[in-house]
């Protein structure tokens, strides 16, 4: 038997970082966009204005290749739980891997009933009925996220369980599902999805309106983004502190590493708004400080207390260096996404949100920043979590498999060949559909033209079939 | 309980695991006869006869993964690690596969490079499937509930030659099925391609039933015990029974005969896999009792199959009745 080597414990840290963040993209795309629909087909019945109802059809061929590649990196994922963490499933298992099975059967039941009617039913039931397709999908992407953030809050905060013979054993199921952190993740990553969608449907906006492209479903998607984001960003950042209030209730480490605080300072606790935290010499370098702040932020007092990371062993500390950064990008995503909403706001008054081209630049160069908040947040809770994969339970090394670096090295390799080759496919097509843009208005007698079910067999339900535009022209 | 959880999580996923053999394996299959089918005429037939259910098939798979993730955790986190490299192949295969099926309905240029992932994605996924059963049928050993072999151990002649079995299995499967869906000059190919592939089929289980009993002392005590024997003895009589049946329904032209006695192949051989094995799920000394996750994961986990796995059923069935006949070229509408 090999013994797992250090070596063999960070690529399949690696391998799993890589994979979960290249996966976690087209969910958060798919859940945003999702409810998106739901929302144009809502307005699209109510109104019957056909702006809308273009950009449903639109909007859903790119939901659609989001939703298959999110499907197919998906998988990868469920193996590598065996694969690279045999220790974590044989030891947790039993608690993550129905929680995984949960969210596996509500996706396929989504999958076979609903899908199939909101991409290809149009012509064929009732708009009625294709509406509850429509919010169908959407709950279901919702109920997913349900069970993933379940599986990974109790990771974070594991309770409602007991060892038995060197293994956990779930004791009440209630518990385990709605753990202390639970909530706050779920929403902070619902929220996400939301503020995901919203960035990209504004900056494909943006393109086509800098493009000299003006017509009434181009203004009207450009202008519900930045509504939405209006709210939801504020909404998200209430959410975020109340998260981080949580972290600091149940993972002090984590926040201590975030803040790249050392000592538990007395008399209300300074913040480091920059800096660099060296793991060796303990110590925040270059920092400047804001006195009070962390208190302030962290524990809504003057001078509330926050322990440093000093007051933890050195085994059981996070890489602070990493989360103290990963936390300030999403932050800083998170206000210049706030600015951009604001200044919207502003650019509305005299109708200037349409011509202003260096707000549109602006909001261009702001589409992938949804998706930089997402991933940089993700990687402060996970990174945040170490050394454990159940927080205080179980540790990370005690987790992977017993295999060689070169075997983990090997699959790592296929894997990024593999993922570049066919998800850079998916999301090249992905930003051409969004080139290509809603159709153009239409005269009455082209209405019917529309591609959404003609032609497509009745129990057709494959997402990828869904976009017909040619990839390599 | 009144009754015995792990029988019923065991009974579950191996009724899974039959279905997306049999299932993906005709899907699956066409991607190792595209090689010999070179017409854009042709090939666009043969997708368009799995197009509406080729995911659904899939869906077979993951549930299967998921459900022994959840119900016998000890079996995944030893059997995945025994067979790490060929379970990457697999996801990899099929996912190059799975996009390269969609992707050449929408390619101009690059229809050709598409083509080409799709075979060799299929022939990967297929051979590293052959890969992991062989090594499950050696056996794996286990040692304080973990994976206690070498990283290679599923590089052994027996894994290559159960590779190699699965992709016979695979295409004589697919001809099977698309001689059932086709008809003309494309279906009278086909029926030339798999009289041979039937023997090879037969050949190969011959070889494995050979080499399982032969080496592996559990087994030929299974198999051979009285009286035992006498109830097993139908399952290697009635394959030869399928193999002549085969034979017969091509030289008379009956074209819905092939498949159903291939997939009759198919379920005599995994009934006796599954005599061979149990009572154990890794093979020789993890039965399904010690792999199991406790009953409270069992029973909460069977809650949801028990709704939602009838009604993909359901669905499934309806989708292959809805596209049930022969498919032609000029039918519109599935890319």
């Amino acid at each position: 038997m090999s013994i797992p080597t250090d070596q063999a414990l960070l690529l399949a840290r690696w391998q799993f970082a890589f994979t979960v963040s290249f996966h976690i993209i087209f969910p958060a795309i798919s859940i945003g966009l999702a409810s998106y629909l739901a929302v144009l087909e809502g307005l699209w019945l109510r109104t019957k204005n056909t702006v809308y109802r273009d950009l449903f059809f639109f909007w859903s061929k790119v939901f659609a290749v989001g939703f298959a590649m999110g499907v197919v990196s998906g998988v990868v994922m469920s193996y590598e739980f065996g694969t690279n963490w045999s220790g974590f499933s044989s030891i947790a298992g039993s608690v993550t891997g129905p929680l995984l099975t949960y969210e596996v059967l509500t996706a396929f039941f989504l999958e076979a009933g609903f899908l199939g009617i909101m991409l290809f039913g149009w012509h064929k039931v009732g708009p009625r009925a294709h509406f509850f397709a429509t919010l169908m999908v959407a709950t279901g992407t919702l109920i997913s996220t349900f069970w993933i953030l379940a599986s990974n809050s109790w990771m974070h905060t594991p309770q409602g369980y007991a060892w038995q013979d060197g293994r956990i054993v779930p004791v009440d199921w209630l518990k385990i599902v709605f753990n202390p952190s639970f909530p706050y993740r779920l929403m902070h990553m619902a929220l996400a999805a939301f503020i995901v969608a919203a960035t990209l449907v504004a900056a494909c906006s943006a393109w086509h309106l800098l493009r000299g492209r003006k017509d009434a479903a181009i203004r009207k998607a450009f202008s519900m983004a930045l509504w939405l984001l209006l709210v939801v960003v504020p909404i998200q950042i209430v959410v975020g502190d109340a998260h981080g209030i949580n972290t600091r209730e149940y993972q002090p480490a984590k926040i201590a590493a975030i803040e790249g605080l050392w000592e538990t300072e007395t008399g209300g606790t300074s913040l480091n708004l920059v800096g660099w935290p060296d793991m060796d010499k303990e110590e925040t370098r270059f920092a400047v400080k804001v006195p009070h702040l962390g208190s302030v932020i962290l524990t809504h007092s003057w001078d509330g207390e926050i322990r440093g990371l000093k007051s933890f062993p050195k085994e059981d500390r996070p890489n602070s260096t990493i989360v103290f950064w990963s936390f300030r990008v999403m932050v800083g995503m998170g206000m210049l996404l706030l600015l951009m909403a604001l200044a919207g706001l502003v650019l509305r008054r005299g109708g200037r949100l349409y011509e202003q081209r260096a707000f549109q630049r602006f909001v261009l160069l702001m589409a992938p920043s949804g998706l930089i908040a997402l991933l940089a947040g993700w990687i402060t809770t996970e990174s945040g979590r170490q050394p454990w994969v159940v927080y205080g339970v179980l540790r990370t090394r005690d987790a992977v498999s017993a295999i060689s670096a070169q075997q983990v090295g090997t699959s790592l390799m296929i894997l990024i060949l593999v993922y570049f080759a066919v998800f850079g496919t998916g999301i090249y097509y992905m930003l051409k559909l969004m080139r290509n843009g809603p159709d153009l208005p239409r005269d009455a007698a082209e209405e019917d033209a529309s591609d959404t079910g003609k032609g497509q067999p009745r129990f057709d339900h494959r997402p990828l079939s869904r976009p017909t535009d040619p990839i390599d022209e | 309980m009144s009754f015995d959880l792990p029988m019923v999580w065991a009974a579950i996923i191996a009724f899974g695991v039959f279905l997306y053999v049999l299932l993906d394996g005709f899907d699956l299959g066409i991607g190792l006869l595209f090689p010999f089918f070179d017409r854009e005429h042709d090939r666009q037939v043969m997708l368009n006869t799995v197009a509406p259910v080729w995911d659904g098939n899939e869906t077979w798979m993951v549930l299967g993964g998921a459900s022994l993730y959840a119900a016998f955790p000890v079996a995944y986190s030893v059997l995945l690690p025994a067979t790490y490299l060929p379970i990457i192949g697999m996801v990899c295969g099929l996912i190059f596969r799975g996009v390269a099926f969609e992707i050449r309905a929408k390619a101009r240029r690059s229809q050709r490079l598409w083509d080409l992932a799709f075979m060799l994605g299929s022939a990967t996924a297929i051979f590293c499937q052959g890969l992991v059963l062989g090594t499950l049928l050696q056996g794996i050993p286990v040692v304080n509930r973990q994976f206690a072999g070498g990283p290679f151990d599923w590089l052994s002649p027996f894994g290559l030659l159960a590779g190699l079995g699965l992709l016979v299995t695979y295409a004589t499967l697919a001809c099977g099925w698309l001689i059932m869906k086709t008809d003309g000059d494309l279906q009278r190919r086909i029926y030339v391609a798999m009289k041979p592939l039937v023997w090879a089929l037969l050949a190969i289980i011959a070889v494995v039933s050979a080499w399982t009993v032969l080496g592996q002392d559990a087994v030929a005590r299974r198999w051979f015990a009285m009286p035992d024997l006498f109830f097993f003895l139908p399952v290697p009589v009635l394959v030869l029974a399928c193999v002549f049946g085969i034979q017969r329904a091509i030289r008379q032209k009956r074209d819905r005969q092939p498949f159903v006695l291939t997939a009759a192949i198919l379920f005599l051989g995994y009934t006796g896999l599954i005599i061979s094995i149990f009572p154990n799920i890794i093979p020789p000394s993890l039965d399904i009792w010690a792999a199991s996750s406790p009953p409270s994961s069992q029973k909460f986990t069977l809650v949801g199959a028990a709704i939602i796995v009838p009604i993909i059923i359901v669905y499934s069935a309806m989708s292959y009745w809805v596209f049930r006949g022969k498919v032609r070229h000029d039918d519109p509408g599935y890319h």
